[in-house]
């Protein structure tokens, strides 16, 4: 299942001769009801956030982000992301490189595969990792004897924020890579380019764009993970808290100010991830039109 | 595909692909196969008292039923949204399109907490349908809501790119032979977009079934009522019942490896359309 399909709006398909489109009258009510759609179920959403947020003023709302707590739990959502993040990239690449590059069989049940975890429930995702670390799983009695802890602890936090967002870095490869072919690293390869040298010159300055929304789709996701994460986290304030789950815990004791002024950070992210994409698709547009 | 028969000329065949599927297993496979050894350990008359009684039933239809519901709310909106995007023109297009990315980007917990004040009884929204009669926060209607705002950019984005790619000859040729717009549209344009259509209703339908984050706030989880099946986990994990916790996830699973199954069979009919087309 795609996690994000990226559509580049052209304006060839709204350059449309009068006897095909509708009439002014109807397009006007298409439109309006579209718009209003999207304001009651993503615009007020936003600006209820900010509107929340800052509802008992400023100084507030900036105390609430400096609370020590607000702070560890910022602080473990970065180190969570600067783990993850790295090493699904990583992955994403050496994923994209051996489908895009190579011709094998079960080639289409290895993309499937890949996508898997889009399909899990991110209760369940967090749950699989509970059954083998936890103090009752699979592992459980061998890491208790070694003084291991991953469950309730950054470790099982990271594994399930891996869990995640597996798929979104080489999902947003694959498509691209495919589309490229491999005429240019194999002409490459014939005037006698090697190994790293090869991804290094002639493919990732083709892929730069895409690798980069794919990196920032997967970081806002690793930074906004909830249902995954709370199952492995134990919630021990300062201690395993992320910024989503920071968030429940102070809806949850009704201080409604400071959990939307901890929600606004990772509105600010989103909004940030979705400009990326936006001059990504600006980059691609332009590239194509080369 | 294209390039050349023999593609083993580029390097890294067997360090990529090897790395692949080693973490492919570490990280998705070993620890999802762990469900199904933990079921198995269970003994059958358990099992199937854990998953067939009557709360968690309740809780699998409210799942299965807002999901169903929201998927078809952005069927028809969704297609609306994508239509109005790749055909018309209007001031704050670009904004628009970025924005209906937005539940992509947005953590599910901000999602939760933002919708439930809204349409909570003293929220903006709630508050004025309250006089109505009509209560959504802490209801089914509350819970699909939720997932009609998650689910929104699968049905977009699968519509949009096939809307756009749609040839304006077969419209016009619909029209020289006497159709109306609406006419055209039914026997025309739908026909071709239904696929794809399809697709996004199933995607957004199998990630509403799974959802939590932006569930959980506003549907109040009363047992029976608006308890979604992944709560139920949740609760069951909370009370260190992993066997009872495990036997509902491997329901669950099963349901939506169903969707994705039928996703992947529509999107390879889909493919074949356009590649014979």
């Amino acid at each position: 299942m795609a996690g994000a399909v990226t559509a580049h709006l052209s304006e060839e398909a709204s350059v449309r001769p009068q006897h095909i489109n509708e009439s002014v009258l109807v397009r006007i009510v298409l439109i309006t009801i579209a718009l209003a759609f999207l304001t009651l179920v993503v615009i007020f959403p936003l600006l209820t956030v900010f509107i929340e947020g800052l509802k008992k003023g400023w100084d507030v709302y900036t105390a609430s982000l400096r609370d020590a707590d607000a702070l560890s739990a910022l602080k473990l959502t970065l180190i969570v992301s600067l783990i993850a993040v790295p090493l699904n990239t990583f992955f994403g690449i050496m994923a994209a490189w051996a489908i895009t590059k190579f011709k094998f069989r079960g080639r289409n049940v290895l993309i499937t595969l890949i996508d898997l975890p889009f399909a899990v429930s991110p209760v369940i995702s967090g749950l699989i990792f509970v059954l083998m670390f936890g103090a009752q799983g699979f592992y459980g009695p061998w890491l208790d004897d070694h003084n291991i802890q991953i469950i309730f602890a950054l470790p099982g936090i990271v594994l399930a924020t891996v869990f995640v967002t597996f798929p979104f870095v080489a999902r947003e490869l694959i498509p691209l890579m495919e589309s490229q072919g491999v005429q240019e690293e194999e002409a490459a390869v014939v005037l006698g380019a090697k190994g790293l040298k090869l991804f290094w010159l002639v493919t990732l300055p083709n892929i730069k764009w895409g690798l980069l929304y794919g990196i920032i789709l997967c970081n806002a996701r690793a930074m906004g993970e909830f249902g995954a994460v709370s199952v492995v986290s134990g919630h021990i304030r300062g201690e395993t808290n992320t910024l989503p789950l920071h968030i429940e815990i102070l809806y949850n004791e009704y201080q409604f100010s400071a959990s939307f002024a901890v929600s606004s950070l990772l509105v600010l992210l989103a909004v940030l991830t979705l400009a990326v994409k936006k001059f990504v698709e600006w980059r691609g547009s332009k590239w194509q039109s080369k | 595909m294209k390039g050349s028969a023999n593609r083993r000329v580029l390097p890294g065949y067997g360090l990529s692909l090897g790395y692949t599927i080693f973490y492919l297993c570490v990280i998705v496979l070993i620890p999802l196969a762990g469900i199904f050894i933990k079921t198995a350990g269970m003994g059958w008359a358990d099992f199937w008292h854990t998953i067939w009684n009557a709360r968690v039933i309740a809780a699998y239809k409210v799942s299965f039923l807002t999901a169903l519901a929201a998927a078809g709310i952005n069927a028809v909106f969704g297609l609306l949204v994508a239509w109005v995007l790749v055909r018309y023109k209007f001031p704050g297009k670009s904004f628009i399109d970025s924005l209906v990315d937005l539940p992509f980007a947005l953590p599910t917990a901000v999602a939760g907490v933002s919708l439930t004040a809204l349409y909570a009884q003293n929220g903006w929204i709630g508050s004025k349908l309250e006089p109505l009669g009509i209560k959504v926060a802490y209801t089914p209607l509350g819970i699909t809501i939720a997932l009609v705002f998650i689910g929104l950019p699968f049905v977009v984005r699968t519509v949009q790119p096939v809307l756009q790619d749609l040839e304006k000859d077969t419209e016009e040729a619909a029209v020289m032979l006497g159709a109306y717009r609406f006419r055209t549209f039914r026997k025309i344009v739908l026909p071709e977009i239904a696929p794809a259509l399809l697709t996004g209703f199933a995607l957004a339908f199998a990630r509403g079934i799974g959802e939590y984050g932006s569930v959980v706030f506003i549907s109040g989880n009363m047992p029976m009522k608006t308890e979604i099946a992944p709560l139920l986990i949740m609760t069951k994990l909370e009370q260190y019942e992993y066997a009872g916790a495990t036997a509902i996830a491997l329901v669950m699973l099963v349901i939506s490896f169903i969707a994705l199954l039928i996703i992947n069979l529509l999107q390879a009919r889909m493919n074949k359309r356009t590649i014979s087309a």
